[in-house]
């Protein structure tokens, strides 16, 4: 055999290899639960659990699932009051942060000066009003170095950007969450989607959010490093619980339709292009006055060349990242950037780039996998609908 | 007829198992283990020429699609179509019922350079 095979092997045999690679604080934890490891943006991760990839894909769409995401980028942007500290993101990013509240938070996007993405990321506003003037950044992974770089580069005097390597980050997803974290955490079950508390697991303080990566409900728990084992073993108490790999990571997030740095946006890729310009509030595209604007406000109103859509094959054979994705007759008109298997969709899922002609939901076109054109369909993303926390209406 | 003597295995985790002048060619169990769930596996027609080390069949797992190279020269004669429609076959019965191909073998000799099962058990000690 050859191919996946031979790289995990790589993965397994040559430790030294894996020497310089970074653990994260709940890399104990992980052995313990007879994690496999892969090397994933210079740390060794755990990939998946003795249960595999399509078991915890399921236990998190049916329960509560838990993922170390301590790998992602902590950081704290800070300046004398909101105004200050916001505007000077707002010139870097196209989503509103100025107008966040206290405690709420915002998806967006650090743009270049040519409207490319340099990378996507979660900001929150200070969780009250005595630290007001502080925004708490959560970046990728592989993008920490340029990120802090490029946002340091252009901050105004009197605003400075911290990153914060003391603080680990678990999720909890999936419908249980809410249940199995108010039982240790009753602060959490109070919080809407998108929204971000200071509270205390256990005695133990954290920030707390209800957002995440997977489609379903769920938090985001940020907590000093030194007290991450503890929160996440208490989880993992719970029967509704159960550890989840970056393998299920990756499937639930692709049938969420959510986009994966490095394959479905990145420098290249505009906003617009990566069918992102829901992140790009109504005043911003009003009043424009941030990195690659005038890029993006001509798109938004003339349109892009290429669009980034959902693939659905027709058959079993998935269609992996670098696919090419034809017309009818023939051409080229596309390329697969992330693409593999849908446990909870029952079948192949993937996303790409095609020329916007192309784009509409039911567009017939063609995958080339291994040298053989095989059909498929433009399809609407989600592939599994979002479940998402929404407040009821009384 | 001892079945386990007759059964010969690759470094790439192919196995063959020797009836007559057939082989039957599927994964080891420490493939599968690696690969983890499988999704879909493609399958070659009958009558297919294969030279020793041609890909012979694919298989996908959530993560990734690998190579099945032909483990000795032959021509297929059957492929396990049970497969296509339960590809999570090859995780629960990878040296069983969850064959791939069966290979008319056109040069035994080839067998010879391969392992044994006791000699492909401590290949695989050797790898973790």
């Amino acid at each position: 055999m050859s191919a996946s095979l031979e790289n995990d092997l790589e993965t397994n045999h040559h430790k030294n290899a894996t020497d310089t690679l970074k653990r994260t604080p709940l890399y104990d934890l992980h052995v313990e639960l007879g994690a496999r490891f892969v090397p994933f943006t210079g740390y060794e991760m755990p990939v998946q659990y003795p249960a595999g990839i399509i078991a915890e894909h399921q236990h998190t769409r049916e329960k509560a699932g838990l993922f170390d995401v301590s790998h992602m980028g902590q950081a704290v942007l800070k300046g004398p009051d909101h105004e200050a500290v916001s505007r000077a993101l707002e010139a870097l990013v196209p989503g509103a942060i100025a107008s966040l509240g206290l405690g709420r938070m915002r998806y967006t996007l650090l743009l270049n000066d040519q409207g490319g993405i340099i990378d996507d990321l979660m900001v929150t506003r200070s969780l009250s009003e005595d630290d007001d003037g502080t925004l708490f950044l959560v970046v990728n992974a592989a993008r920490k170095t340029e990120d802090y770089a490029y946002i340091s580069e252009n901050l105004p005097a009197g605003i400075s950007i911290v990153p914060d390597e003391d603080r680990a980050l678990i999720a909890l997803q999936g419908p249980a969450s809410v249940e199995v974290l108010s039982a240790k955490c009753p602060k959490a079950a109070s919080l809407g989607f998108m929204r971000a508390t200071s509270a205390e697991f256990d005695g133990i303080d954290c920030h707390v959010s209800r957002s995440g990566y997977t489609g379903e409900d769920g938090f985001e728990i940020s907590v000093p490093a030194k007290n991450v084992a503890t929160i996440a073993r208490a989880l993992l108490d719970h029967p509704d619980v159960a550890p989840i790999g970056l393998g299920a990571r990756d499937s639930l997030r692709l049938e969420a339709g959510l986009s994966l740095y490095g394959h479905d946006i990145d420098e290249t890729t505009s906003p617009v292009e990566a069918d992102l310009a829901w992140t790009i509030g109504k005043a911003r595209r009003q009043a424009g006055g941030f990195a690659g604007a005038d890029r993006i406000l001509r798109e938004l109103a003339e349109g892009t060349g290429r669009l980034k859509v959902g693939i659905k094959p027709e058959g079993r054979a998935p269609a992996r990242e670098g696919t090419v994705v034809q017309n009818c007759e023939g051409r080229e008109i596309g390329r697969i950037t992330s693409g593999g298997y849908g446990p909870t969709f029952g079948g192949p899922v993937a996303m790409g780039y095609v020329e916007a002609g192309f784009a509409a939901g039911g567009t017939e076109l063609r995958l080339i996998v291994r040298g053989k054109p095989h059909s498929t369909k433009v399809a609407s993303l989600p592939f599994v609908p979002h479940r998402f926390y929404r407040a009821k209406k009384v | 007829m001892n079945v386990m003597s007759t059964v010969r295995y690759t470094k790439d985790h192919e196995y063959i198992r020797i009836e007559g002048d057939v082989g039957t060619v599927g994964i080891s169990d420490y493939a599968q283990k690696q690969l983890g769930d499988i999704v879909f596996v493609e399958l070659p027609a009958a009558g297919k020429v294969l030279k020793q080390g041609d890909e012979a069949a694919v298989v996908e797992s959530v993560k990734a699609a690998s190579e099945i190279n032909a483990p000795v020269n032959g021509e297929v004669v059957e492929s396990n179509s049970a497969l296509e429609d339960n590809p999570a076959l090859v995780n629960e019965d990878p040296e069983g019922g969850a064959w791939f191909l069966k290979l008319k073998v056109a040069d035994s000799g080839q067998l010879d350079a391969l392992m044994d099962a006791e000699a492909y058990a401590k290949f695989v000690e050797g790898l973790d």
